[in-house]
């Protein structure tokens, strides 16, 4: 066997600011479900060995007890409602209701495919280039529209999305073809991406470092192969790596002109 | 007694292949469906396989692969298992097809078919099931619709291969397997249908003289509900999967959205459709059906409980309105499994509610059942060590679901392993641990002989023990964070630290299966050569116990007549520790 391999029985690494959040409410249940199936399972154990069958022995035969039974059901039913009221329903809403305000963010549009990950950048101008679908192909997976002003300055990359850190970053997401679902394990979050719609994710990665995209939805042949990495970098390295990717966009943008001003 | 219309079969065809008698029906469901489990099991052991040794790490040599790898790419093909690999659409065309095998061709037809229509009739002192025929035919069309299923693996491209889910769009641009299996699909949904309707009129119209509503046995209750979940949940999926047959076939667009592209072209039919309506009509389905795969188990495990307490069991009404109150709430918490796949977020917060108020109930009848163990003289035969196994086994797939019903977490386990091990252990350990106790408790009614129990103990542990190191570190993986449904998670870095319990995984799924042997030797040998069982074995109160073993065509000498509950057991002042329902005194 493979010397990686390992027997993990905790979660992964939290990179996100809302991962201890979850964590949290990870821990708790789980205390609690290990804490239920305890008391139960002693007195289940406890059943067994004290009133197995004996020579002889008869059984009860009235029962006592019947509205004490009860409690359990309550004590679950309260444990339950304090979980959704103080916790459920406000994480839910910050995490997926709600999205940090966009000016303070980083935006970029998640176009997923079989087997890929597209995403484009908006550029200095802020605006997403518009995306026709009679434009898509092997050379512009996302049918960006050439004839859009807003669309000379975006950049796209395939397979790796660049953040920097202790930013929000709100992704905007839809698919060409089938279901897919952007998953990054240690950010605690996931969300289906479907063709038709736009979906909203973000997070706010809190750690430097390189993480794994994958698809959580089975999406075909490729399925396990449909993996992407997101780099996490200080804001100075992003703003250079930035940099570097509008001014590549802004040549090949001013190469084509030329060329069709040619021909 | 025939008093509705069939008299005594004489051929051969009539008594044991085309019969309309519902004992040989209820005999024949349960042989196909432990078929079908080993099918299913089958495939299993293939991605066990696959996911114990999924990668060819840097010592792999494509001339020499070893004796197990060479068997395997030569029984397999080149197509499906590349140097002894398996290819990623085989692997999902074995997900899908085990999901779909293992629910609609096993656990379903042997919880609800098999006992429903073996034991139903006669504990609630009836001579057959109310439509014979319909009986007959519910069988039939069921096992017309599995080989269907079966048969799709002969489809170019193989079986259907977009999980037991088949979720559109993948499901629409999936090879032709996929519509053999929505063929499949809707024969086998009408087959539930016509067995659903025949158990509600059956046991609302044929109980015997005396058998009310509160002298039922906890397993035809069971039986009731699950059948009204069947009548109103399965049409819902029948009619999505008539869409999906259409959008496949004839060019129709009802899952298909605008601008969606296929291959490099915008796909032919796009536009108006919507991916998640069949989510929505699936899962309406597919959560009442988690129910159908548990009530018929916990009616069984209630039974086995109360014969082998020899006391009443505890709280019969509390039970009773659970399993009600259970069926009610499963019709409105289908959306759990959806709260990431993009339907409107607020939405969550009702079914997150609905579905952690689910979990009240199904506490309360484990409580009962745990209660029932008080003051009990306890005989740990076999059927009852599965019935026992199955409380702790169960608890541990209803806690697991908590995390899961609860949206926050379920952001970080969705579609992981952690998934894959809760259901497991509900349906598993669970259910069918239950169905197995079931086996061995009214085998000896079946077939007038009752099954070894040495061997039916050397089967019990060699069940229990192997199924928890199955499923259990399922649980670890999920919660470190490693996807379900992944032909091999090696490719993706952040599985490495849980791919070794893949290796546990797979070696406790063949010691899995190598344990079931005892019980298929016991099985068939006890048919003809296991002790004698006389009436009433177990020395139990239920009417199925009043007629002989095996009961004759029409199951009552006369017809009986119910004077108390079903659970008399250990009455104060009676000589015998037991008191059957249709005792005069």
């Amino acid at each position: 066997m493979n010397s990686e391999y390992g027997f993990e029985i905790g979660m992964s690494p939290p990179a996100s600011t809302y991962s201890g959040q979850i964590d949290w409410l990870m821990g708790v249940l789980h205390l609690a479900m290990i804490g239920m199936f305890l008391i139960w399972g002693s007195y289940f154990v406890y059943c067994l060995i004290a009133y197995r069958a004996r020579p002889g022995g008869q059984a009860t035969y009235h029962q006592t007890g019947e509205k004490a039974s009860f409690i359990p059901d309550g004590i679950v039913l309260a444990f339950e409602l304090w979980l959704i009221l103080g916790f459920g329903i406000p994480i839910w809403a910050e995490l997926k209701q709600e999205t940090p305000p966009v000016g303070e963010s980083l935006e970029v549009v998640l176009v997923a495919q079989q087997f890929a990950w597209n995403f484009q950048y908006a550029g200095p101008d802020g605006i997403f280039g518009k995306r026709d679908v009679a434009q898509v192909s092997a050379s512009n997976p996302i049918g960006l529209d050439d004839a859009d002003p807003a669309s000379k300055d975006d950049f796209i990359t395939i397979n790796n999305l660049y953040v920097p850190v202790n930013k929000p970053v709100i992704l905007r997401m839809t698919s060409k073809d089938v279901i897919h679902d952007f998953q990054v394990i240690n950010f605690r979050n996931k969300q289906d991406i479907l063709p038709g719609t736009v979906q909203t994710l973000w997070f706010e990665p809190d750690k430097m470092g390189k993480y794994e995209i994958n698809c959580a939805q089975l999406c075909g042949v490729g399925h396990t192969q449909m993996i992407g990495n997101v780099w996490v970098e200080s804001p100075e390295d992003y703003k250079e790596w930035e940099r570097e990717q509008i001014e590549e966009a802004m040549a090949e943008a001013k190469a084509e002109a030329s060329d069709s001003a040619r021909s | 007694m025939s008093d509705h219309g069939h008299a005594e079969p004489t051929t051969f065809w009539r008594k044991y292949i085309f019969s309309v008698d519902h004992k040989v029906i209820g005999i024949q469901y349960l042989i196909t469906s432990f078929l079908f489990l080993l099918v299913g099991f089958g495939m299993m052991m293939l991605m066990r396989y696959q996911l114990a040794m999924p990668s060819p790490g840097d010592d792999f040599d494509p001339e020499n692969l070893g004796m197990i790898r060479s068997a395997v790419a030569w029984l397999f093909g080149e197509n499906l298992m590349p140097y002894g690999f398996m290819s990623p659409d085989f692997y999902n065309q074995l997900g899908a097809m085990h999901g779909t095998v293992m629910i609609f061709l096993g656990v379903v037809p042997l919880g609800v078919a098999a006992f429903g229509n073996y034991v139903l009739p006669i504990q609630i002192g009836a001579d057959d099931m109310a439509f014979p025929r319909m009986n007959m035919m519910s069988y039939w069309v069921y096992l017309v619709g599995g080989i269907v299923m079966m048969s799709a693996f002969l489809a170019p491209g193989g079986a259907a291969q977009s999980g037991w889910t088949s979720y559109a769009p993948l499901s629409v641009v999936a090879p032709p397997g996929q519509t053999v299996w929505l063929i499949a699909m809707i024969i086998i949904i009408t087959s539930s249908l016509l067995g659903s309707i025949n158990f509600i009129v059956t046991t609302l119209n044929m109980r015997a003289k005396g058998m009310t509503f509160g002298r039922l046995p906890i397993f035809c209750w069971a039986q009731l509900v699950t059948a009204v979940l069947l009548l109103l949940a399965f049409p819902v999926l029948e009619a999505g999967a008539i869409f999906q047959l259409l959008d496949r076939v004839a060019g129709t667009s009802f899952y298909i959205p605008k601008d969606m592209i296929y291959g490099a072209t915008v796909f032919p039919a796009a536009g108006g459709g919507n991916p998640l309506l069949w989510q929505h009509l699936f899962w309406f389905l597919a959560h009442p059906e988690v129910y159908v795969l548990l009530l018929p188990a916990m009616g069984i495990v209630c039974e086995i409980i109360a014969t082998n307490t020899r006391k009443p069991i505890f709280g019969y009404k509390e039970i009773v309105g659970s399993l009600i109150l259970i069926g009610a709430l499963s019709f409105v918490v289908w959306a759990h499994h959806m709260f990431v796949s993009g339907m409107r977020t607020s939405l969550a917060n009702l079914f997150v509610t609905t579905t952690l108020t689910i979990s009240v109930p199904s506490i309360a009848i484990l409580t009962c059942m745990l209660l029932s163990l008080r003051g009990a003289q306890i005989r740990f035969n076999t059927p009852m060590l599965f019935a026992l196994a199955f409380l702790p086994m169960f608890g541990i797939g209803g806690l697991t679901g908590l995390p899961l019903g609860f949206a926050p977490t379920d952001l970080y386990l969705h579609d992981t392993y952690y998934v894959i091990g809760h259901f497991h252990y509900v349906v598993a350990p669970g259910s069918l641990a239950a169905l197995m106790g079931g086996t061995y408790f009214w085998f000896p009614k079946m077939f007038g002989r009752r099954m070894n129990e040495k061997l039916g103990k050397v089967h019990f542990w060699m069940t229990i023990i192997p199924m928890n190191f199955v499923f259990f570190p399922m649980l670890f993986q999920g919660m470190w964070g490693m996807n379900r449904r992944l032909a091999d998670p090696t490719l993706q870095w952040h599985n490495l630290p849980v791919q070794g319990w893949n290796y546990v995984i797979s070696v406790a799924a063949l010691v899995l299966l190598i344990g079931q042997l005892p019980f298929i030797f016991n099985f068939f040998y006890s048919i003809w050569n296991g002790e004698e069982a006389g009436d009433n074995p177990w020395e139990a109160t239920t009417l199925e116990w009043s007629c002989s073993s095996p009961p004759p065509h029409g199951n009552f000498l006369a017809p009986p007549q119910v004077y108390r509950g079903p659970y008399e057991y250990s009455v104060p002042g009676r000589q015998k520790d037991f008191w059957r329902q249709d005792e005069i005194a």
